[in-house]
């Protein structure tokens, strides 16, 4: 039945669930990428990648010029901080981080009189080096999956000779409500975009790769095959805007028609899947020899004066940020990421960090801030509808109230949410379902005779 | 700077569907009012009074338990107004009074708050409420008044102001005042079941014949049904699913027999099966949450239905069908969990 009204849809999608939320990207789309004035302190938190944090290479008083190096790998899952902008190294302290605890962070007192040129240049034809010499080029850079998830990109990279990779995913999708980012690194960046392409194909052999963007940028899917030879081994595709378009597992059932079996990664079907911002910051960084400095933010939102993209240093406070952009007077809920998945923070001491794609500020007077009245349950399968893992987010839930986190595992596939929130979105008794499920998970991961 | 306001912390998503439960009810009612007011138009001030009865002891029984439960006022959901719509509807028009306040305080007590109100009942409330009175009250429940009688507009039917606790007014002399051609006080069911008399599908549809206060106006029922499907209100496979096993089982036995047999539209059409269908099994709280258990339960009903009507005592069966499915629901939903992504079909739901 759905695969019959499948075929009358103009562009692929995955088979289940997914919803339409108002999309608030207008305001910002349009906008090019701007850069924004230095904050006269820099926080680069020391973990801001999935893995290990990185260990600090400078002392405290120490000068330091943007784009050196300032904390090195701790291992293979880990990558080196380059230091945003020229100035003293004032602390390695504990700060507050987006997650909540402090972690450690180094300080920059941001030098006032510095041009803040970047004076670490390595040039080098990347597409001339080995495989291996490459991973390391992309582990100096320090570059980690920009779309959100901070995964080092050179693990990804290296694939076991067991299970190699054939087949190479571009996210452009981008389906979180208000981020443009991506939209505007596809329109502005296209060559950088391509050329990162060409560097992992080269470092994976990978014979082809598939960028899938959502059928509301059609000006970037142009753009970019303006710039691609038809029968090449690089294509273009639009998919439907559907949220969650953009998750790994989606994009991969839209563009190959494959479902990543139960527990296994994209990797068990001959698949990587990299962001367009990634891949631009590679086709731009590595060819210079540079390290991961900056990364394109949107900052969008009711409460934002100034919308738009911006060219920010890592590690700028938000609270500076949001000065600059005219947030500050009406900020109510300042989000790290997008609306569906992000996360609020609880200072504005937080920094900006390599995943953080966009900044969303929400006003007090917003209509998605006033408390709503939370009904029981009405079954009235809505959740069901919309969650693309397949899901029964209504029998967990009524799990998750009576506490039966075990048999959220086991009897109903508990670990194969991957928190999207349209369940928590559509439900009509306004049922915190995705915060049950997380803290299921939670306590499930720390419950031995659970654990998976 | 930041006027030293404090941030709030929320957890994603941060975005939310307006649309919220009462909303789903409120239109629900929307969807009711059409055939209440077809109700009252065909059968006069008796099934206004009627409807006014139910719902306001259901809207009374429900605040009155949420007192007692200490859950606020639950009165602002809207789902007890369904329940006392519904419960008029499923009544003959002429039904005492004082019964249908017994069925609505049944219905309420008993259906719903019993086990916990909104979202935890286990069957249709209405449906509870009005099989206490049928077993309760098995005559005053069968008695049938004609529709468009003269005057219904300024007299009520003599057994709708019965006192409280007395034997309904009888009302067999009250019709043949009324002098009306041929009626005989059978439903169509009835007559069917009874007699091999059929009424002709276009009457079922268009409303007019003897029954229930709402179970006349099928075309209306439909275009209720449909605005709350087209609104993503009511799950569609429900009715569908009523339709097709109430068609699986009929069909062949009416290709093999005409005579014997009804046709698989007056089985839609008659008796309560279209309101059942669209308005009492697509109880959200009483159905299964699974898309595929959504239609093995329609079908259940539908099966269920025909079988009751046609080799069972009763002329009517759409009320226990439901109620029956209602109690298998969770049964259902457990055998048709959804294969989850990433899964081999060979697999299936788990129980």
């Amino acid at each position: 039945m759905m695969r019959l009204l499948n075929l009358f849809r103009r562009h692929k999608t995955f088979s289940h669930g997914g919803i339409h939320p108002l999309e608030y990207k207008e305001r910002t789309a349009g906008l090019a990428i701007r850069r924004l004035p230095f904050a006269p302190r820099i926080v680069v938190p020391l973990a801001q990648h999935k893995g290990a944090p990185a260990v600090p290479l400078v002392t405290v008083g120490q000068q330091v010029v943007r784009g050196e190096p300032i904390a090195g790998a701790d291992g293979h899952v880990s990558v080196p901080m380059h230091a945003p902008a020229t100035g003293r190294i004032a602390a390695i302290d504990l700060w507050p981080t987006a997650e909540g605890p402090k972690a450690p962070a180094i300080v920059i007192e941001v030098s006032q009189a510095a041009n803040q040129a970047v004076l670490y240049d390595e040039p080098v034809d990347v597409l001339a080096l080995s495989p291996e010499e490459i991973v390391q080029a992309v582990k100096d850079a320090g570059l980690v999956g920009l779309g959100g998830a901070a995964f080092p990109s050179h693990v990804k990279l290296a694939a076991p000779p067991d299970k190699p990779i054939r087949t190479l995913l571009i996210n452009g999708c981008e389906c979180e409500p208000y981020l443009t980012c991506d939209h505007r690194v596809m329109l502005e960046k296209t060559d950088a975009l391509l050329h990162g392409i060409r560097i992992v194909m080269h470092a994976t052999g990978a014979d082809r790769a598939l960028i899938g963007v959502e059928d509301n940028k059609m000006d970037a899917v142009r753009a970019i095959a303006d710039k691609l030879p038809d029968d090449g081994p690089i294509s273009v595709h639009a998919v439907e805007a559907k949220y969650p378009q953009g998750a790994e597992k989606m994009l991969i059932e839209s563009l190959l028609g494959e479902q990543i079996p139960e527990g296994g990664l994209p990797l068990d079907l001959g698949v990587a899947v990299y962001n367009v911002g990634t891949l631009a910051q590679m086709g731009e960084l590595l060819p210079l020899g540079r390290g991961l400095i900056e990364r394109v933010v949107t900052v969008s939102g009711p409460a934002v004066v100034h919308p738009g993209n911006y060219l920010v240093p890592i590690g700028t406070p938000v609270g500076f940020l949001l000065q600059q952009v005219g947030a500050d007077a009406a900020a109510n809920e300042v989000i790290l990421g997008g609306p569906m998945m992000g996360m609020t923070v609880a200072s504005l001491d937080v920094p900006v960090t390599k995943g953080v794609s966009g900044i969303v500020v929400y006003a007090a007077g917003d209509a998605d801030q006033q408390p709503r009245t939370v009904y029981p349950c009405i079954k009235c399968s809505r959740c069901v509808e919309v969650c693309p893992m397949h899901l029964n987010p209504s029998m967990l839930g009524q799990l998750a109230q009576k506490r039966e986190y075990g048999r959220m595992e086991h009897e109903h596939h508990l670990s194969q949410c991957f928190e999207c929130g349209c369940c928590a979105y559509v439900c009509p008794s306004n049922i915190p379902l995705t915060q049950y499920f997380r803290i299921a998970k939670a306590i499930n991961r720390e419950t031995p005779t659970v654990a998976v | 700077m930041f006027k030293g306001k404090p941030v709030e912390i929320r957890t994603a998503p941060h975005l939310k569907r307006p649309q919220g439960v009462d909303e789903i009810m409120r239109n629900v009612v929307y969807a009711l009012l059409p055939i209440a007011g077809f109700s009252v138009w065909q059968f006069g001030i008796s099934s206004l009074a009627l409807i006014v009865t139910t719902t306001l002891v259901a809207m009374l029984t429900e605040r009155l338990f949420s007192h007692l439960s200490g859950r606020g006022n639950t009165l602002k959901d809207w789902s007890v107004v369904i329940t006392g719509i519904l419960l008029a509807l499923t009544l003959p028009p002429g039904f005492p009074l004082w019964m249908a306040a017994v069925a609505a305080f049944v219905a309420v007590a008993l259906g719903k708050a019993l086990f916990g109100g909104l979202g935890y009942n286990v069957m249709n409330p209405a449906l509870v409420g009005r099989a206490f009175v049928q077993a309760a009250f098995p005559v005053a429940i069968t008695t049938w008044t004609p529709a468009f009688a003269p005057g219904r507009f300024t007299e009520f039917v003599p057994s709708t102001l019965t006192l409280p606790f007395m034997k309904p007014n009888p009302v067999g002399e009250w019709i043949v005042g009324l002098n009306i051609d041929g009626f005989t006080g059978a439903t169509p069911l009835a007559m069917q079941k009874f007699q091999h008399i059929f009424v002709s599908t276009t009457d079922l549809f268009l409303g007019g014949v003897v029954g229930s206060s709402g179970e006349a106006p099928a075309l209306l029922i439909l275009l209720g049904g449909l605005y709350l499907a087209a609104r993503r209100m009511l799950d569609w496979r429900i009715p569908v699913g009523v339709f097709a096993g109430a068609a699986a089982v009929v069909l062949p036995l009416w290709l093999y027999d005409s005579f014997t047999y009804p046709s698989p539209l007056f089985v839609w059409f008659s008796g309560g099966l279209m309101l059942g269908a669209w308005f009492m099994a697509s109880d959200m709280i009483a159905s299964p949450v699974t898309p595929l258990g959504a239609f093995v339960y329609g079908a259940l009903i539908g099966v269920l239905t025909v079988v009751i009507r046609l080799f069972g005592g009763l002329s009517e069966g759409v009320m226990y069908a439901i109620l029956l499915a209602n109690a298998a629901s969770p049964l259902i939903a457990s055998i048709t969990q959804p294969r989850v992504y990433g899964q081999a079909r060979r697999q299936g739901g788990r129980a």
